[in-house]
């Protein structure tokens, strides 16, 4: 049976990991390839980098990350931040990363996310949605781009669909209402992408504690569960989140 | 010795190269018809389009050097395209034919609710010994990322299968002859001990 994934987040800025991670045992808790090593070792599924500097000329350092990474773990890695135009996915994946996340630059120009999974394959080609409940508008979110600075004023649902069409092979899907506050997902939202597209769905934004996992891969209904602060912060391991997680029913790789 | 993996613009290939390493053997990335023909074992890795991978490897003279290869039962591996690239017959953008050595199609997963591509960890259920499998139990958990998978005339080539709505051969297995749709350079330590009995044969 296909597992549901555990993907722990890794905030890169300047090449180094952003939000304290507070790691044993770890010479350099800032140095993502280190951080890679411990969450291989815990058993993640995945990985995801978020490069959250995404400037052009600190490109050489994110690259080399990857490289460092590819090098070090085997598991699937994705990338995503400030990807731009197809030489961007391009370096990323000869750099050794499996799938490349895009976010801003699929709202400029949607036609990017076409030609990219056309030359590289659909499964490398991962869409980034920031989407943020309209207000007095229940059951409707609104897609910001830059990060959440800006809004669009485009239907997060509808957009998921449309990106599936234009070659996205998977959706990572940050709810901005809960991103940052440790309640949990916004399980409407993702449920309501999940139950719409034919691609698999990662439900991110509000992990705080094992049952939020548990909700979005049961109630949202998504395919893969990203966090971030509960796992650098080793509230949890990630062996402990995917033990839980096969306790209540739940296939999990263990 | 000496592992050799086929670069034929598939991209990264480093990653197969990698999981060698840490599983303890030296090897070599090539796209020379020169070098294929000297391994001692061949590695044919790859993602991306049935059809394209067939004209890459055509383009750079790799078919029948890779054909001679197996043909000589010497141990071979395909990953994922290069299992895919065994069959008689690709449908990926129209019906291409393939390398022929094992008889069959590459087909799509049925339409169901289920998602394509079939990406994540998934179970491998053994269906045939093979020194490949060497100390991987029945259950395992590979990485998988693919929307076709191999469906071989003769059922007694088939290594593993692996449920997705379907149960598809998942692995297949001939001789000296082995591949798999999961990728064993993402898989983590499983992945590596299934790379070391390959480099063992």
């Amino acid at each position: 049976m296909l597992a549901k994934r555990i993907i722990p987040c890794l905030d890169v800025k300047g090449g180094r990991v952003v939000k304290g991670v507070s790691f044993v045992n770890l010479k350099d808790a800032g140095d993502p390839v280190e951080v890679a090593k411990i969450y291989e070792a815990q058993g993640a599924d995945e990985l995801c980098f978020l490069d959250i500097t995404a400037s052009s000329d600190e490109r050489e350092i994110l690259l080399d990350i990857v490289r460092h990474t590819a090098d070090e773990v085997s598991m699937p890695v994705t990338v995503g931040g400030g990807v731009r135009k197809v030489e961007d996915v391009q370096m990323l994946l000869s750099a050794g990363a499996d799938k490349v996340a895009i976010n801003t630059a699929a709202i400029t120009r949607p036609e990017f996310v076409k030609e990219a999974s056309r030359q590289f394959g659909s499964s490398t080609i991962v869409v980034a949605i920031d989407a943020k409940r309209v207000s007095g508008k229940p059951g409707h979110w609104e897609i910001y781009t830059h990060g959440g600075r800006n809004a669009t004023g485009i239907d997060a649902v509808d957009w998921a669909a449309k990106m599936e069409a234009y070659g996205a092979g998977e959706i990572l899907l940050t709810s901005m209402d809960q991103d940052g506050q440790t309640t949990g997902y916004d399980l409407e939202l993702t449920r309501s992408v999940c139950e719409r597209i034919h691609i698999p769905v990662i439900a991110s934004g509000g992990v705080g504690m094992l049952e939020h996992l548990y909700e979005g891969l049961t109630t949202g209904k998504a395919d893969a569960a990203l966090a971030a602060s509960i796992f650098h912060y080793q509230t949890y391991s990630i062996h402990a989140a995917k033990a839980y997680l096969a306790a209540r029913g739940v296939p999990v790789r263990l | 010795m000496k592992i050799v993996i086929v670069d034929y613009g598939s991209g990264n290939l480093r990653s197969v190269q990698r999981s060698f390493e840490r599983a303890g053997f030296p090897s070599e990335i090539t796209r020379d018809p020169n070098i294929v023909a000297e391994a001692s074992h061949l590695v044919v890795p790859g993602v991306g389009a049935f059809s394209d991978c067939m004209d890459n490897l055509e383009k750079l003279g790799l078919l029948e050097p890779i054909r001679d290869f197996i043909q000589a039962e010497k141990p071979y591996l395909g990953i994922c395209l290069g299992l895919q690239i065994l069959f008689s017959e690709g449908t990926e953008f129209g019906a291409k034919p393939g390398l022929g050595i094992l008889p069959g199609q590459v087909v799509r997963f049925p339409k169901t609710d289920l998602k394509v591509p079939h990406m994540g960890w998934n179970q491998i259920r053994i269906q045939q010994e093979t020194p490949l499998l060497k100390n991987i139990p029945n259950g395992s958990y590979f990485y998988f990322v693919h929307s076709y998978y191999g469906a071989p005339k003769e059922k007694n080539c088939i290594a593993t299968t692996t449920d997705y709505g379907v149960s598809f051969p998942s692995a297949v297995a001939q001789g000296r002859l082995f591949a798999c749709q999961f990728h064993p350079e993402k898989s983590q330590a499983l992945g590596r001990k299934l790379l070391e009995n390959f480099a063992k044969l």
